[in-house]
């Protein structure tokens, strides 16, 4: 069995930063030379060739750095992964819509639209239409406060409203809300904000599956398994994060999600190899291995008033 | 001078195009991508950059155990085919759409969740022509069964 290794994802993060601020160095370089160039009024030094002597492992990793992704759970993915685990539905749980009017902040703002999103994918998959109702005005709240254009707009809470009884429906229109969410802050040079709002959404998701879990059956529980898997999308969730850094609020959110990575730092989880199973027909192909977890209740109960105790101060 | 402010112009012109080239990605994704996961519930992540012939992507994530997942990688018209990998966390590869004659969906399902990387290419052109750029949308979906 082998444990699986963050530094992997780690190394690659590092070394595209890496390659990200050489290429920026050498941009800005050529910047000055041109600017340094034109500023010359003699006709024959601004005809002199420029040459720049770029080693050749410089010159590739400058070539071979790539856009990189960390996709972290969707609320809507978290919500579908509660629903097959057996939870329940438990309303007592969400973030009260009354407590928008506390969000002021930028950062408060983008940490609640995630977990509002979270809590309307929640209600969404559980068939809670009048609930999913007020959940999607909460998020298109945030979502103009934020001065996100048009994620939720009158269109779709018309649409909203005239497809109550129509569950496929309702799931789309969730999943078309944080697309429309994340790709506007993604594409307007927004990601801390776009990171807040996944962070936010991650923690609330996490906190859900904590509180649905029935602690005297953990080892029969099926959700415990998910809140375990969680760790892998952590490291997501931290790497995101510190690709965001530079912002304070992110920084400050750095420093509360550490302490859910400590808990989690108790949780071993061990894999066999992966084995690929190729399907027949045209079938979904089965990716076998095993996984095992040390989780036991002490680390559970940590986990989970850590969690609650930092998505409480969120909320509040 | 002049120079210098030509230069400053054209490329807060690029700037501009470019990002405006974003903004139409969300549309194709939308539009164009999204139809491939048929059968399946989009997530609601998007991930789509603009990519030049020859150059590459990577996305992280982590997939659960027992759901069915479809991944669908689609580009613009104007790009060469598009080779996606699938690797686990040594890198080793699971999956690539270069046996499957390029094909954009990939469905699968895991026994136990792992930690997975999503390698996106465009494949280069032919030498000595210009290489395109163009909108590359890495999409997920999932089963509701």
């Amino acid at each position: 069995m082998s444990s699986t290794n963050p530094h992997n994802l780690l190394y690659a993060s590092s070394k595209n930063h890496y390659s990200r601020l050489f290429s920026g160095a050498v941009i800005l370089f050529f910047f000055i030379l041109l600017a340094a160039c034109a500023s010359d009024n003699s006709r024959q030094e601004r005809e002199k060739e420029i040459t720049v002597n770029i080693s050749d492992e410089a010159f590739r990793d400058l070539l071979d750095a790539k856009k990189i992704f960390y996709a972290l759970p969707s609320p809507l993915e978290t919500a579908m992964l509660l629903k097959s685990s057996g939870a329940v539905y438990n309303e007592e749980l969400l973030n009260p819509v009354d407590n928008i009017s506390r969000y002021q902040t930028n950062s408060s703002m983008a940490v609640n639209l995630g977990i509002y999103t979270a809590n309307l994918s929640y209600a969404s998959l559980f068939d809670q239409t009048q609930t999913s109702l007020h959940y999607m005005d909460a998020a298109k709240g945030l979502a103009d406060n934020l001065g996100i254009l048009d994620a939720i707009d009158n269109y779709t809470m018309e649409r909203l409203e005239d497809n109550l009884g129509n569950r496929d429906i309702i799931i789309d229109i969730v999943s078309e809300t944080f697309m429309n969410s994340s790709s506007f802050l993604q594409e307007n040079d927004r990601e801390p904000v776009a990171a807040l709002m996944f962070a936010g959404g991650w923690v609330e998701g996490l906190y859900l599956a904590l509180n649905l879990v029935d602690e005297d059956n953990l080892k029969e529980d099926p959700l415990v398994k998910r809140i375990v898997d969680n760790k892998l999308s952590l490291e997501l969730v931290m790497l995101l994060l510190e690709e965001n850094s530079y912002n304070s609020d992110v920084a400050d959110l750095i420093n509360e999600m550490k302490k859910i990575e400590t808990v989690f730092h108790k949780i071993k989880i061990e894999s066999t190899p992966i084995e690929v199973m190729e399907a027949p027909d045209d079938s979904a192909t089965i990716l076998r291995s095993q996984s095992v977890s040390n989780i036991n209740k002490d680390i559970f109960r940590h986990l989970k008033s850590t969690v609650t105790a930092i998505r409480n101060s969120f909320v509040s | 001078m002049r120079q210098f402010l030509s230069f400053l112009f054209l490329a807060t012109v690029l700037i501009g195009l470019s990002g405006k080239a974003e903004g139409q990605c969300k549309g194709f994704a939308r539009r164009i991508c999204k139809l491939d996961l048929e059968g399946f519930v989009h997530d609601g992540n998007y991930h789509a950059a603009i990519l030049t012939d020859g150059e590459e992507a990577e996305l992280y994530k982590t997939f659960y155990s027992d759901q069915d997942y479809r991944i669908a990688v689609c580009g613009s018209e104007v790009l060469e085919d598009i080779e996606f990998k699938v690797m686990d966390i040594q890198r080793n590869i699971l999956y690539t759409n270069k046996n499957n004659d390029f094909k954009g969906t990939w469905d699968f399902r895991l026994e136990s969740s792992q930690q997975l990387m999503i390698s996106v290419k465009v494949l280069s052109g032919n030498p000595g022509q210009e290489p395109a750029s163009g909108c590359v949308a890495i999409l997920f979906g999932l089963s509701d069964n």
